[in-house]
């Protein structure tokens, strides 16, 4: 038939008129919306580069006026005195007793959560457990902060009174932030831990291991990236806090460790000197910008860590 | 060697009962040492659980106990008030919540979701300008949120931008702070999109941005919309980048976009409960109490969104 012939199926394969799989035009509108979206996306490099040049310039007149070695090695922290002194690691010690009583809470805590819900939970008291534990992961930290000081601490008196005789306790600070990290080490060391296959459960069961020889000797260990890999990012968090050490660790530098002691964090020491209408040029304004540096640096650091082992134990298992 | 010269048949039976010995010991009842271990053991597991939920959930009770007589509708109405406790209320500063929000959805929702359209439907992961954006994204996600205090201060209050001590000037810090949120949640969506829907639709002939807007995107709504509340409710609750950007205490008077002297819900609640004076904690209990129940209520809706559209491909 005359169609036959036309539509080219009698036709040897290749003699067909060929068809270019180029775009009839040259489609302007998709390359402009790609442009768009890329520019979206660089709002995020425009707003690193906007926190590391806000922080820098003022740092470098800081220390164009203070001497490094009397800013890092000293620790008689009072910037806003006269004659100033600029030892931060006063301030330091401060935020690292509150963090390091946060995590001294918030580690056996979410790590006993997350072997629990990894390994022991039935699957409907997963259902339940995780989402009341992620809702309660977004509450506020002021809201944490005013529950530190009207219940945590009053609470905690029972068992030390050496807390009646302060008002602010870097422990009762500490331990409102082991609260709000515990959330972050449960979910994602769990997700670490049920990341680890199956069979290697199976195996160590297999070979006569008891539950919880499987869950610490077995699972704990495979699953180690992940869950240093929270840890070290709720340490960041913690480090970072700053209403909760506000409202219960005080402003006060102290360089002590202790429990009862008042403390006076740099995310403290950066809210309360930079609220108000705080002069441009003074060193009091260069000092928060260096104090925002160091505590730049520190969680900058534990999180490009964090984000290196979390990547590994997904290449490992995913 | 006495293998040597043990029978064959010694041998079997020798060998028989060491394999029934081992077999026996690992199918019999676990010793009761190792019993009472694992039993100690998951009850220090649950006291763990118990002790987190306990200790959150007493936060949100507590609110509610000691904020609750002091919960009122004048609350909404009245102005804060550093004397007159009796009559102190949150108004200027809910407002101010309001506004703010407002400003942080308009600028995060376009910007959140087309950086997340760009770098999963558009961006070759091969270049290492586009590694470079996803590492620098995950590391502002993780940056403390006083800094963006010091960039509000320093970049949009001062310095380039020289917005003044404004509302808007807040809006733009906290969108700034919550939009990692927005695009990891989003690019966490339109990856569970499977690529056979997106060769699908190329097939057919649609461009890659027609198959973006009329397959992928629907498709990953539910995801996307999940991470725009929890950025919400990051953002409403966020204290201290607003106590750098100039949200002052007591303004009697309600607030305006791009105007001056502005407060927020948390900052109000900060203010509050910094007092020394037991009612004015109490009245900072109470603005918990609204807080919480804006954030409970948005963070449980996203929750349930995830799982009831949680589509499985």
């Amino acid at each position: 038939m005359e169609a036959r012939d036309t539509i080219g199926v009698s036709r040897p394969f290749g003699t067909m008129p060929s068809r270019s799989l180029e775009a009839p035009s040259p489609r302007y509108g998709e390359k402009l919306i790609k442009a768009a979206l890329a520019a979206c996306a660089i709002i995020s490099v425009l707003t690193t580069t906007g926190i590391v040049v806000s922080l820098l310039l003022p740092t470098i007149s800081f220390f164009g006026e203070v001497n490094p070695a009397d800013f890092f090695l000293h620790s008689d922290w009072a910037p806003t005195f006269s004659p100033a002194t600029f030892g931060v690691l006063s301030i330091v010690v401060g935020t690292l007793s509150t963090t390091l009583w946060g995590m001294l809470f918030a580690v056996p805590i979410g790590l006993a959560i997350a072997i629990y819900l990894s390994e022991y939970a039935s699957p409907r008291a997963r259902k339940i457990i995780k989402p009341v534990i992620e809702v309660l992961a977004g509450i506020p930290t002021v809201a944490i902060g005013l529950f530190a000081i009207t219940a945590l601490k009053p609470f905690l008196e029972n068992f030390i009174p050496a807390l009646e005789s302060t008002p602010f306790a870097a422990g009762v600070a500490g331990v409102a932030i082991g609260l709000m990290i515990t959330p972050i080490i449960a979910s994602i060391s769990d997700d670490a831990m049920r990341s680890v296959p199956g069979g290697l459960r199976e195996a160590a069961y297999g070979l006569g291991s008891t539950r919880m020889k499987v869950a610490t000797r077995v699972v704990l260990p495979a699953a180690i990236s992940g869950v240093v890999a929270s840890i070290v990012l709720a340490g960041s968090r913690a480090i970072g806090e700053t209403m909760i050490v506000l409202l219960a660790a005080g402003s006060q530098a102290t360089d002590s460790f202790a429990f009862t002691s008042p403390v006076q964090t740099m995310t403290a020491f950066i809210a309360t000197t930079a609220t108000g209408d705080i002069a441009t040029g003074t060193i009091t304004y260069d000092t928060i910008f260096a104090v925002g540096s160091l505590l730049f640096l520190m969680t900058l650091v534990m999180n490009v860590l964090a984000i290196r082992l979390v990547r590994r134990f997904r290449e490992v298992y995913e | 060697m006495s293998g040597v010269r043990t029978p064959g048949s010694e041998r079997a039976r020798l060998a028989t009962a060491g394999a029934r010995a081992v077999t026996a010991s690992a199918l019999s009842r676990q010793p009761a040492k190792d019993r009472i271990k694992g039993n100690i053991f998951l009850a220090l597991l649950l006291a763990a659980v118990t002790i987190a939920l306990v200790g959150l959930s007493a936060l949100v009770v507590q609110a509610f106990i000691e904020g609750g007589p002091r919960f009122s509708l004048s609350l909404f109405t009245d102005p804060p008030s550093s004397l007159n406790v009796e009559n102190a209320g949150f108004r200027p500063a809910l407002l101010g919540t309001l506004y703010l929000i407002l400003g942080v959805v308009v600028l995060i929702v376009p910007l959140g979701i087309g950086s997340a359209i760009y770098l999963e439907e558009y961006a070759d992961s091969d270049r290492w300008w586009n590694r470079a954006i996803e590492l620098n994204i995950q590391n502002l996600a993780g940056v403390p949120s006083i800094i963006y205090g010091i960039l509000g201060l320093a970049f949009i209050v001062r310095g380039p931008l020289d917005l003044g001590f404004i509302l808007a000037a807040g809006s733009l810090t906290l969108a700034l702070l919550v939009l990692p949120v927005v695009i990891l949640a989003a690019r966490e969506a339109l990856r569970a999109v499977p690529p056979s829907v997106r060769e699908g639709s190329l097939a057919l002939g649609a461009t890659q941005w027609q198959t973006i807007r009329k397959q992928v995107l629907p498709a990953a709504i539910p995801g996307v919309a999940t991470g725009v509340i929890l950025a919400i409710s990051r953002a409403i609750g966020e204290t201290a980048p607003l106590l750098l950007v100039g949200a002052t205490t007591f303004v009697t008077f309600n607030p305006t976009f791009f105007g001056e002297n502005f407060s927020a819900l948390p900052v109000l609640i900060y203010q509050y409960a910094a007092r020394p004076q037991e009612e004015f904690k109490v009245l900072a209990a109470a603005g918990v109490i609204v807080m919480l129940i804006v954030l409970l209520a948005m963070n449980s809706f996203a929750v349930w969104l995830r799982n009831r559209y949680e589509q499985q491909w």
